[in-house]
């Protein structure tokens, strides 16, 4: 049975290309055959998950349904009443399934998630608990079930992002560019393409998966049985998987924004040159943008926004700090119930707090600024982060614990 | 006094320097405001003029100079 894992291979691309070209021309001229989009959309997912994968395919069935009747039942709830409680209820609510899938890994629950688990849950469930801390906010004030299917089954972004917002796509997707914008979306369309062959299967892929690492891993791991784990080959193993990282997770992206484009909706980039930063907080300003923008106007500002109103913590600066590890664990916690994931939330929130007494310390006091400094800090964010990676690539739990 | 000082005092005391020469530049561009700063400055557009700004209604295109600031609190004032 044919099964179609999102820019997997080349065949994906041209079967997606050829499924997308009517909607092309009818964008071109000025029309958006919705009806069209929404089966593409869909036989796209359902592809996803034929054949093996049938029971991710129930998965995300059941998902939806679940997801449908909370968004909906807390539209028509906001409408009448605007308990907290209710809120937090249906807003974990929607998290439980993602949290159970989550779960199923450390405690060996394969039952668990054989029967919840999905490609691209995580993403669904930002969408969806967006739309519902929005409603709670009265930013968003209706359901529309057509609106509500074709935000959270948009196809190209649903199995790794950029994470879009409710209002931003509404408005794309109810509207048709004009010819002019259509056809540099196009151009630009053509270009990410392109660029996302070079970084996911010819740096990431082939350069670095089936070349590089393999082999640094393997030495380190040879070395690490003589010298202990604290080997010198750690230093190639964090350059190759961090810079591999970054290839293959920005590849995706470029391919899910240049799909996007060409349907005529435009979907925010995730990626604007990270490793040029300055500093930390910029760095979160410029790696997986869309998830660390969701982190920081959902959890961040709301958690900050909560503190200071009900006057909990005086001191501005305390409260910022707790902010920030608060933000990055609930980030460490997401990406799965490991050791190693945790530590890396840790990890940056502690590293934006230092970074934070940093700035506050540049501002009073008159530190040098020059070219050559911000070439170092350049090169110490860089280090950071790529050390960060390391911890992120579990290669750390191989090659100590197991 | 007018909306206008009003907004302008406000920003000037959670950045910490007189931005009354800067009304039309990008405060996020230029790192003056973070998303702290942005949270006291809905908390204090809040009380100071009994106005609903949630977080989410917070869009930074849109709220990213003193100027647009200010159109934004006369547009919630009403």
């Amino acid at each position: 049975m044919l099964n179609l894992q999102p820019y997997a291979d080349p065949k994906y691309f041209v079967i997606l290309l050829l499924a997308l070209a009517p909607l092309a021309i009818g964008l071109y001229f000025g029309k958006r055959f919705a009806w069209y989009e929404v089966i593409v959309s869909f036989a796209f997912i359902f592809l996803m998950f034929n054949g093996k994968k049938y029971h991710e395919g129930y998965a995300i069935i059941g998902f939806m349904i679940w997801q449908w009747l909370l968004v909906w039942g807390y539209t028509l709830y906001r409408k009448k009443a605007n308990n907290t409680v209710v809120f937090y209820v249906v807003t974990l609510l929607a998290i439980l399934p993602l949290f159970l899938v989550k779960l199923s890994a450390p405690t060996h629950w394969t039952h668990v998630a054989t029967l919840l688990g999905f490609l691209g849950i995580s993403y669904l469930t930002f969408r969806s608990v967006g739309m519902i801390l929005e409603t709670r906010d009265g930013s968003i004030k209706e359901f529309n079930p057509w609106l509500f299917l074709r935000f959270m089954l948009f196809m190209p972004t649903i199995s790794s992002g950029p994470i879009d917002r409710y209002r931003r796509f509404i408005a794309d997707v109810t509207s048709v560019p004009d010819r002019d914008k259509y056809l540099k979306m196009l151009e630009k369309a053509v270009w990410y393409f392109f660029l996302g062959f070079l970084y996911n299967f010819v740096i990431s892929a082939y350069f670095f998966q089936s070349f590089v690492l393999p082999q640094v891993k393997s030495l380190a791991i040879e070395s690490a049985s003589v010298h202990g784990g604290l080997t010198w080959w750690l230093v190639p193993v964090m350059y190759a998987s961090g810079l591999n990282l970054f290839f293959n997770f920005a590849g995706y992206s470029l391919f899910a924004v240049a799909t996007s484009y060409v349907m005529g909706i435009e979907v925010p980039m995730n990626f604007n040159k990270p490793f040029l930063s300055k500093n930390l907080k910029e760095f979160w300003n410029r790696w997986h943008m869309t998830l660390s923008f969701w982190f920081r106007d959902y959890i961040f500002m709301r958690f900050v926004f909560l503190i200071m109103k009900k006057k909990w913590i005086k001191s501005r600066v305390t409260t910022s700090n707790l902010a920030y590890i608060f933000n990055m664990l609930v980030m460490g916690f997401w990406h799965g119930l490991h050791w190693y994931y945790i530590v890396y939330g840790l990890f940056h929130g502690v590293g934006l707090v230092i970074n934070d007494a940093w700035l506050r310390y540049k501002k009073k006091h008159n530190v040098p600024h020059n070219k050559f400094t911000e070439a170092l800090a350049i090169f110490i964010t860089f280090n950071v982060v790529m050390v960060s990676f390391l911890i992120f690539d579990g290669f750390l739990d191989k090659l100590w614990f197991k | 006094m007018a909306v206008k000082e009003e907004v302008v005092e406000i920003l000037n005391t959670i950045i910490g320097e007189d931005i009354s020469d800067q009304m039309d530049d990008d405060f996020f561009e230029s790192g003056l405001l973070d998303s702290m700063s942005t949270v006291e400055l809905l908390l204090d557009l809040e009380s100071k003029f009994n106005i609903q700004a949630p977080v989410s209604e917070f869009n930074r295109d849109e709220w990213n100079t003193p100027n647009k600031v200010i159109a934004k609190v006369e547009s919630l004032i009403g």
